[in-house]
């Protein structure tokens, strides 16, 4: 028999142990690329909150006297050319990087959810047109896409979620319809079909569960992927508009002078970069977490 | 055994459209069921008998024909007004953990059955599923686990419980054996066979094991691409298999030499099933029956009686 039965008297405890949140939870322990990394996006979320309160100057503060300054006990991350605390600069672009990120990739999700459930379930004729609208969004960079509606829409907070997150879509849709599609033939709808179970029902109880998964790990891909979006629309100079702190309007200026000042370049670009890796170690454990065939 | 007709199947037809092209699934197929009988439906794969199975339980629509479930015809009953008849009919499949939610326990699987009828409170949902998992041979514990941690021969028994517990009258076994390992194959026959005995049930048994069907059942019926092409009481389909096709099923069934001497002759059947795109012209069985003459590939051998409630189709049958 394969079941162990040592535990009679904590049967239900034994069933939350091998639920397969559980045990994906097990397999995301494992990972310890996975586990710094969430350690890192946790701190990245409190800061992108508490970020203002604890910024030792506003982002708005120029301090004349120590233009250019290296890394001190002042300014930690040492100052820019007009005089601007680069660690305050850094804790005020979480926010915003955040803020712009995660909207977007809710954005992207949401109309992704809606389309490609749409063409899973209806099929037919609607499918076709989905799918090739997905075919469509495919073969043109989606950077470009945002560079266009940043420029209808004008900039701004706001603008930048809808510029960054309506061109994300498609791969979400793409992926849903995969699902819906898979499961909606599959052995395991029509036996609850057979019970009698109602379209919600199976939607509910047996379509969600076992989509969830997918969903989460792709939209913890889909957070970093609109973090570097985000960062290069402002490089490129079509983002937040200076001073709104950015960690592209950083960049950029780290960039044009890099030979003089190499601190504004390694602050910003070092957290940043820690950042990304950081959400990918994670999406990356997710999926390891969520794989079925995973083993134990 | 009462003599009251549970189900009648009449001249039921599927056809799929696929590509531009049909494909005969099931074609003009008739029987009737009476209450607690076992009717078998044998054929190889792809000759359409979950096809058959699913059109029953309206999982699939009939193109042509009736089904009339308990002198209701169901034939163009939607999807919602199928769905209290539900719990009367059932069906268990042939991969139980494909039929199964990977993310459910087994008592959750099997309780989210009643749950959807509305039977029940709560605890008298878990200990009906206490008294089922008690009845298919199951441990209690087996409600915690997660289908992942079964064997194959217990989530069939999971499946068979999830089947019961509605306490249906007609219950459709699609293959529930063919994904079994042997020794499990006989324990799941034996549990069927006095579970039907226990609650009256109705079975239409679905396999390509004759050697099963013949355990089984009461009635069988030879599906060849799609259409009955013999159908008689087991006993006489054994003893007295008049079409072609069925002489060679039985003879390539395998079994044990007593000695080495009496090694049995396997006979296996010429060719493939043709594709059911375009089924042959005449007798669908022609291009592999040894014993094909020219009518066989110009007519189709219409269905007809040879004995009492044998029917056959083949021109030669007397």
């Amino acid at each position: 028999m394969a079941i162990a039965v040592s535990q009679p008297q904590a049967p239900a405890r034994r069933a939350r142990r091998n639920s397969p949140m559980y045990r994906a939870w097990q397999r995301y322990r494992k990972n310890w690329f996975a586990v710094a990394g969430l350690i890192w996006v946790i701190i990245f979320f409190i800061i992108g909150i508490i970020g203002p309160w604890i910024a030792p100057y506003s982002y708005t503060y120029a301090d004349f006297l120590h233009m250019h300054s290296g890394p001190s006990w002042q300014h930690w991350f040492g100052t820019d050319t007009v005089g601007y605390d680069v660690f305050s600069q850094i804790l005020y672009s979480i926010r915003y990087a955040l803020e712009i990120a995660l909207g977007a990739t809710c954005v992207s999700f949401l109309i992704g959810v809606i389309l490609g459930l749409w063409a899973g379930l209806a099929g037919g004729l609607i499918d076709i047109i989905v799918m090739r609208a997905v075919d469509f969004m495919f073969a043109l960079p989606s950077f470009f896409f945002a560079l266009i509606l940043m420029v209808l829409l004008g900039k701004g907070i706001f603008p930048m979620i809808l510029a960054i997150g309506v061109p994300g879509w498609a791969g979400y849709a793409r992926l849903i319809r995969s699902l819906v599609l898979a499961m909606r033939n599959g052995e395991m709808v029509e036996a609850a079909r057979a019970l009698g179970a109602s379209q919600w029902h199976i939607a509910r109880k047996y379509m969600f569960p076992n989509v969830m998964g997918s969903m989460v790990v792709s939209l913890a891909f889909g957070i970093p992927y609109d973090l570097t979006a985000q960062a290069g629309l402002s490089i490129v100079g079509m983002g937040l508009n200076p001073p709104m702190p950015s960690f592209g309007n950083m960049l950029a200026q780290a960039g044009a002078n890099i030979l003089g000042f190499p601190w504004l370049l390694y602050f910003p670009a070092g957290v940043f970069a820690i950042t990304l890796l950081s959400f990918l170690f994670v999406a990356d454990g997710l999926q390891e977490a969520f794989n079925p065939k995973g083993g134990v | 055994m009462s003599s009251e007709v549970l189900l009648e199947v009449h001249e039921v037809s599927k056809r799929f459209r696929v590509q531009g092209r049909d494909l005969h699934a099931v074609e003009k197929v008739s029987f009737q069921l009476q209450r607690g009988q076992t009717f078998g439906l044998v054929g190889e794969s792809g000759s359409g008998k979950s096809t058959l199975g699913r059109l029953v339980l309206k999982l699939l629509e009939a193109t042509e024909g009736r089904i009339v479930y308990q002198g209701k015809d169901i034939t163009r009953f939607t999807q919602k007004q199928m769905r209290p008849l539900r719990q009367e009919m059932q069906i268990i499949f042939q991969d139980p953990m494909a039929s199964m939610s990977p993310r459910m326990t087994i008592g959750m699987a099997i309780e989210d059955a009643m749950i959807i009828h509305r039977i029940g409170t709560k605890e008298e949902r878990q200990k009906r599923v206490d008294e089922l998992l008690e009845r298919v041979g199951l441990p209690r514990e087996v409600k915690w686990a997660y289908p992942h941690e079964l064997s194959g021969g217990q989530l069939q028994r999971v499946g068979i419980a999830r089947a019961l517990s509605l306490r249906p009258k007609l219950v459709i076994c699609d293959e529930p054996i063919s994904a079994l390992d042997v020794s499990i194959q006989v324990q799941v026959i034996q549990l069927l066979r006095e579970l039907q005995q226990d609650y009256d049930l109705t079975y239409i048994f679905i396999s390509h094991n004759l050697a099963v069907v013949e355990y089984l059942s009461d009635v069988v019926a030879v599906l060849y691409l799609g259409e009955v092409v013999e159908q008689a009481p087991a006993e006489e389909l054994f003893s007295r298999p008049t079409h072609p096709y069925t002489q060679v099923l039985i003879q390539s069934i395998l079994k044990m030499p007593r000695s080495l001497e009496e090694r049995q002759v396997l006979t296996p059947i010429q060719g493939e099933i043709p594709s059911p795109f375009d089924p042959p012209k005449g007798c669908p069985f022609h291009p592999r029956c040894p014993m094909a003459v020219d009518r066989c590939r110009t007519t189709k051998p219409e269905r007809r009686l040879i004995g009492p409630n044998h029917a056959v189709a083949c021109h030669l049958a007397t």
